[in-house]
């Protein structure tokens, strides 16, 4: 990657056409800000050309436009009726649950965001890289059409982050949906529910953005630390509640907002598609019912077409790096007491290197869903009437979702550092541990990484004026939380013990362990995605024992099927994916494809051992999960008892040595397991209640874990239609 | 409509006696029940009548064979470079519309030394000879009604105006063309050709004004049979005036300007004004559901005809009495209109007839935007309170009207023009890129009309409009009628387009409106077109549920090296945008040949099979095979 030395300053960059900004073109919007005023910028004028098709509303336009759709008119009757209160008093909760969510977009705060954002971003970052040519064409689309702001979200920071460079640049700045865990979950949407359940915490210290303005702020929600709220809402943020999918009218409130603020192209709206951050910095799947919301004005007409724009958000080093793993193991983080000024401040002193936004091409839903969806089965019923959507639209929704996220993935930059995690990984624990592994060897085979991810089509972020030894060099020395390099050795760093000095316990140790090593492994999630497909057909090679093109592709198929809540696959894409990982391999020579074969050659066995040893971590813990699902004393259960039940179940399997990977010990990865048993049916809902209790067809799952180790052929799994591949 | 105030007064008058000297002496003629005498005698009448009909047997003596209306009409560039208006039959004839260079050169980049002129002559040897029927062709001659192998007279009935059409007849390409012309003179003339037909296995197509813009009279390239076009236009008479009850009784290939005149001659008029009335027949409307510009006082066709004789393969069917509404069933009528010709010829049709109104008076409102006027259509909709008629323009078409404003007379005439602008633009503060304009029409007695013009006046303050004069008014609807004449200057100049239109409920009238127009822009762009379409449309319509949109699209061709595939696929896709929008098939123009592929998802598949089965009884032989509809 080059860093351009341009000092593109917003007023230059108008004129800058886009055929001469090369698109891999990065601009560091620090640089201007070390050397000019950021009062100065924070101030500047901001006149960005809005979208041109509707003349500009009002907040309080807007909110009335809202609360007198017809819309929310059939919904109060409704809710009134059930309810068996007045229509009347239904409106006025819908007029406060709207207050409490909307925005409020104020210059003044806008301004205060962007200075505070320069003031952080400077201490924080190296570089924040900006492509240019993505940003020109962004300001072009926001004229056009409705635009829709779709990030990967792997930090706090990153809609701050985005504000800051859209303001930066005169464009519109959006209005966000933020909020915490479920708040993209529709009633219209049941995939996921095993998968929503984490305690999302945002206090102070894990957000280091907020805490040092107002320290003293300890609270939950994020909208419930009022001033941080309120400093955010002027910004854009409109706030979305916790747990609302069964909350009709705050589902009612929330929809008709956003489809009104799309309709009348009021601003660009900013939603995250996964829905959550991610914890494992791996994408999540997507959530589809805000992605229904912005939708629909184009489904039923209103508006002529809405322009999606993935944005993929890169960090070098995650601020919240130890709090996720922590997260991941479902254990409170150590000496959490400490004030959140305290932590924050620590936070602020480290260096995060630096962070590259991508804003990808803008897509045209019209276009996009041309011969998906049939826009006329809206015309006999008044487009307000409340309805479920059809399957034929819960499927175009899916699709596009599972699309963004992959363009999502395709644009995000792959660091060395990630590069290095995949191979550090690969090394037994106790080589990381103890021994340590040898640098240059690490160092060799970072190299070769490197070119294998070229022939993926990787974009990467290795520097090209400075020498690989010291690229490597300066990776291992960013994430000193992590590794530490001394005596030409590499060794994981885990976490000091605490102040108690009590001899620690095997089990302890082992979390210590697990701990460094999930941080490790969402480094190297980062660069999974470029490799699971290759990975996958390399994984059904091997396991299928054949070259027989026409065996293996079942196999491929049953691995993505089975793995399609913990990677990205698009909807009924699979034969092309596996022409694409095919073609890939041969291109890094490491099999040769025929009508009817696949072989591996020589050199490739290389390339296959190290894509299989990627996917294996995952491999281990579904079959772990499995096994635990399949003893005998589990009949039915609620996810609070399964996950400490897989965990303990895998801390004994670790400590007995018969299971390698202490990744088994990540909460996400099993929660993805029952999400896809539950999603292929074998695992099912027993009980509608406050606990949801399931019970398992174990049959079905020693069958599939039977295909997964090979001992049966695959077979087709049988899901409800419309969430299958 | 335009063609009512058309030509300068003294004209008027001159062709006014003339008519009335003639139709007293139809009145005087004895009525007689007995269709045999009247048969008899309606060809004694040929001669007699010939001159004072506006279309002749040989439409080429006063009608262009390639192009729109008139031939002594048309719109060009003299030689100072300004359009002008040739001819004396209408308003506008004869007169310098300075504005309209300017538009052409602004809104499409086309240039006035760039030109694309059309094959001037129809050469006969473009024209394929005919497949004759000789027994069929001799047993026609005993019957004495006239007929013509003539390939002018075969090109002439061989087309509608689609722009395909009419651009392939300006190069010079001349298709299937039907085998030949018959002109039955009256009812029983079509029932013996109708018979003959039958008898021989000839393809009859009826033909009444030509004015379709549906691909309605396209001769099937398939169909190998001898390709009969029957024109009703000498069938054009008005049979008889019932005073009593309010109707008239009229052969069904009378076009729509000889009925309002004829009855206007007696103090009477049905008010159907379609925008084609010069040239579309009564038959026309009656076989693709016509509307008319002022629906709203006199309705629709199908709530104007009381009776219809129509000639089919298995015989006439019509009704008994002529009862004002009737439940008997599935009402008949309702087979026969619409039905395109694919099931018998429209022979005569009682309508009902109004006293002219007292008094008339045009008008028009200027809002900020399109959004506003829609919502103040909506809102004259559920009061019930709309005038004769009521069209709002978008701002392309205010645009379009203003570059039609012919050279103004006095200084003070343009001063007050610039006054006015001002004060809208500046003073009230309407954007000159956003504004739009409603026309208005209201009739009745002069107090009520006053009375019920406040009334819509004052709805349309509701919604920021303001009143903007008679004139404004009165242009709009002029632009209906040269629209058609305009499209061949634009042809000279290498500009291509077309109208069409669609019904669709109130909520989506402004979606479907934003979302046709950009779909055309975008496909133009897509598919090459190197400067941006001309893109608008306008409320023509207004009804309880909804409203009917009419769309005028064109664009420069140049750069393009199929221009009319171009054309045909945005059309195609503006088309399916409407579908998609909840727009309807089409309002008024039909389906003909251009429009079926969207039929089974119109009606769905049971309702096609209730069609196919009603025209294989009617039409088992599919004499009536001009393909249309189904």
């Amino acid at each position: 990657m080059t860093h351009t030395t341009h000092n593109f300053s917003p007023q230059y960059m108008e004129s800058v056409k886009g055929d001469l900004v090369n698109e891999e073109e990065f601009v560091d919007i620090l640089e201007e800000r070390r050397n000019s005023s950021d009062l100065g910028h924070a101030f500047r004028t901001f006149s960005p050309h809005p979208y041109k098709g509707a003349p500009s509303c009002s907040t309080a336009d807007l909110n009335k436009a809202v609360l007198e759709s017809q819309y929310l008119r059939y919904m109060a009757k409704e809710i009134a009726t059930e309810m068996g209160s007045s229509v009347e008093e239904v409106r006025e909760e819908a007029t406060g649950i709207l207050e409490e969510m909307s925005q409020n977009l104020q210059l003044g705060f806008i301004r205060l965001m962007g200075y505070t954002v320069s003031k952080m971003s400077k201490r924080l970052f190296s570089s924040i890289n900006v492509n240019m040519e993505g940003l020109n064409r962004l300001q072009q689309a926001i004229q056009e059409h409705p635009v829709i702001l779709m990030p990967n979200h792997r930090s706090y920071a990153d809609f701050l982050v985005i504000s800051y460079i859209l303001f930066t640049y005169d464009i519109p700045v959006p209005v966000i949906a933020a909020g915490s865990r479920k708040y993209l979950f529709g009633p219209t949407q049941q995939m996921n529910v095993v998968n929503t359940d984490l305690n999302e915490n945002i206090s102070g210290t894990h957000c280091p953005y907020f805490s040092l303005y107002f320290s003293s702020c300890h609270c939950k929600a994020l909208a419930g630390m009022k001033m941080v709220g309120e400093i955010l809402r002027r910004s854009g943020a409109f706030f979305i509640r916790r747990a609302i999918g069964s909350d009709k009218l705050y589902w009612a409130v929330l929809s008709e907002y956003v489809k009104t603020i799309v309709r009348t192209g009021f601003a660009p709206v900013e939603f995250y598609v996964e829905g959550l951050r991610s914890r494992t910095l791996k994408s999540l799947t997507p959530k589809l019912g805000m992605m229904h919301m912005v939708l629909e004005p184009y489904f039923k007409g209103e508006v002529f077409d809405v322009t999606l724009v993935p944005i993929s958000i890169s960090y070098d080093r995650v601020l919240e790096e130890s709090l996720l793993a922590h997260e991941l193991l479902g254990v409170p983080k150590p000496k959490e007491s400490t004030t959140g000024l305290l932590k924050a401040t620590k936070v602020l002193q480290e260096d995060y290197g630096s962070m590259h936004v991508n804003f990808g091409r803008p897509l045209s839903v019209r276009h996009l869903c041309q011969g998906k969806i049939n826009r006329c089965q809206y015309n006999l019923i008044p487009r307000d009437l409340p309805q479920k959507p059809t399957a034929e639209a819960q499927a175009c929704v899916s699709w596009l979702a599972h699309l963004v996220v992959r363009i999502q993935e395709e644009g995000s930059l792959i660091s060395p550092w990630s590069l290095m995690a995949c191979l550090f990984l690969q090394a037994p624990t106790t080589v990381l541990t103890e021994e340590g592994l040898l640098w240059q060897q690490l160092t060799e085979k970072t190299l070769w990484l490197r070119k294998l991810a070229l022939d993926f089509g990787a974009r990467l972020n290795w520097p090209e004026k400075i020498p690989d030894l010291d690229v490597m060099a300066s990776s291992v020395a960013l994430h000193r939380s992590i590794v530490q390099r001394k005596a030409g050795r590499v060794y994981l760093v885990r976490e000091e013990e605490p102040a108690g000095k009590r001899p620690i316990s095997a089990e302890e140790g082992a979390f210590r362990t697990a701990a460094a090593v999930l941080m490790m492994a969402s480094y190297r999630n980062q660069c999974l995605h470029l490799f699971v497909r290759p990975a996958m057909v390399a994984t059904a090679i091997h396991i299928a024992k054949t070259t027989q093109r026409d065996k293996i592709f079942p196999f491929f198929f049953f691995l993505q099927d089975l793995f399609a809540n913990e990677f990205i696959f698009i909807p009924g894409k699979s034969s092309q994916d596996f022409e694409e990982a095919c073609f890939f391999l041969k291109k890094c020579a490491a099999i040769d494809v025929s009508q009817q074969e696949v072989t591996v050659s020589d050199a490739g066995q290389e390339v296959l051992s190290f894509l299989r040893a990627l996917l294996k971590p995952f491999i281990d813990t579904y079959q772990v999960v499995f096994r635990y699902l399949c003893e005998d004393g589990v009949h039915s259960f609620s996810e609070k008892q399964s996950l400490p039940a897989v965990r303990n179940l895998a801390t004994k399997l670790i400590l007995s040595g018969e299971l390698y990977t202490y990744e088994a010990l990540s909460s996400d990865t099993q929660k993805n397991v029952l999400s896809a048993l539950r999603r292929l049916e074998i695992v099912t809902k027993s009980r509608v209640s406050e606990q949801n209790e399931f019970r398992v067809n174990k049959d079905a799952v020693r069958r599939i874990g039977d295909m997964l180790s090979g001992k049966i052929p695959p077979q087709p799994l049988h899901g409800p239609p419309g969430t299958r591949l | 409509m335009a063609s009512n105030s058309s030509g300068s007064s003294s004209d008027r008058q001159r062709i006014a006696q003339q008519r009335l000297r003639i139709i007293a002496g139809h009145l005087q003629r004895p009525e007689d029940g007995d269709s045999a005498v009247l048969s008899a005698e309606c060809k004694g009448q040929v001669s007699k009548t010939d001159e004072e009909k506006t279309v002749p047997k040989r439409r080429q003596e006063i009608m262009k064979w390639n192009g729109w209306g008139y031939s002594d009409t048309k719109f060009l560039f003299n030689k100072k470079g300004q359009a002008e208006f040739t001819g004396k039959r209408y308003r506008l004839s004869g007169m310098i519309i300075p504005g309209l260079k300017d538009w052409m050169e602004g809104t499409f980049g086309a240039n006035l030394q760039h030109k694309s002129p059309a094959t001037p002559v129809l050469t006969s040897s473009a024209v394929q000879p005919p497949t004759i029927n000789e027994a069929f062709v001799e047993e026609v001659k005993s019957t004495g009604i006239p007929f013509s192998h003539d390939a002018e007279d075969r090109v002439f009935r061989a087309h509608g105006h689609c722009l395909h059409e009419v651009f392939a007849l300006r190069e010079g390409k001349i298709g299937r063309v039907p085998d030949m012309v018959i002109w039955p003179n009256c009812h029983n003339d079509v029932v013996k050709i109708v018979e003959l037909a039958c008898k021989h296995n000839v393809c009859l197509m009826p033909f009444g004004g030509g004015t379709s813009v549906s691909s309605a009279l396209e001769c099937p390239p398939e169909e190998t049979r001898s390709i009969v076009s029957l024109d009703t236009s000498q069938m054009n008479r008005i049979l008889w005036i019932d005073e009593k009850n309010l109707t008239a009784h009229v052969e069904a290939g009378i076009v729509g300007q000889d009925l309002e005149r004829l009855l206007n001659e007696s103090g009477y008029c049905t008010g159907h004004e379609p925008d084609s009335m010069e040239f579309s027949s009564l038959g026309g409307w009656v076989a693709t559901r016509a509307s008319g510009m002022k629906k709203n006082i006199y309705g629709n066709i199908e709530d104007l005809v009381i009776h219809i004789k129509m000639v089919t393969p298995q015989g006439v069917i019509e009704k008994s009495c002529q009862g004002p509404r009737m439940s008997t069933g599935p009402d008949i009528h309702h087979f026969i209109l619409g039905s395109e010709g694919t099931l018998g010829v429209v022979t005569e049709v009682t309508m009902k007839i109004r006293p002219m109104p007292e008094y008339q008076k045009y008008g028009s409102v200027v809002f900020p935007n399109f959004e506003q006027g829609v919502a103040c259509l909506r809102e004259v909709a559920k009061q019930r309170c709309a005038p004769a008629s009521i069209r709002l323009m978008d701002n392309e078409q205010f645009k379009f009207g203003h570059a039609l404003k012919p050279q103004v007379s006095s200084i003070f005439t343009s001063f007050l023009d610039g006054l006015k602008k001002l004060y809208i633009t500046k003073f009230k503060g309407f954007d000159q890129d956003r504004l739009c304009v409603a026309t208005l029409l209201f009739e009745g007695n002069r107090e009520k009309v006053l009375q019920h013009e406040k009334q819509v006046y004052d709805i349309a303050a509701k919604f920021g409009g303001l009143a903007a004069g008679e004139d404004n008014g009165q242009r709009g609807y002029m632009l209906t009628f040269v629209i058609a004449y305009l499209r061949d200057l634009g042809m000279d100049y290498y500009v291509i387009g077309e109208s069409f239109e669609t019904s669709v409920p109130w909520d989506r009238v402004l979606d479907i409106c934003r979302n046709v127009k950009a779909r055309i822009t975008r496909e133009c762009k897509d598919r090459g077109v190197q400067f941006p379409p001309l893109s608008t449309c306008r409320v023509t319509q207004t009804y309880d549920a909804g409203a009917c949109v009419y769309f005028y699209f064109a664009f420069n061709y140049r750069g393009l090296s199929e221009p009319v595939h171009v054309y045909e696929q945005v059309e195609h896709a503006a088309r399916e945008e409407i579908l998609a929008n909840g727009g309807s098939l089409s309002h008024h123009h039909g389906v003909g040949k251009l429009r079926k592929e969207w039929m089974r998802d119109t009606v769905s598949s049971v309702g096609m099979g209730m069609l196919k089965s009603v025209k294989d009884y009617v039409d088992p032989q599919n004499i009536f095979g001009n393909r249309n509809l189904l």
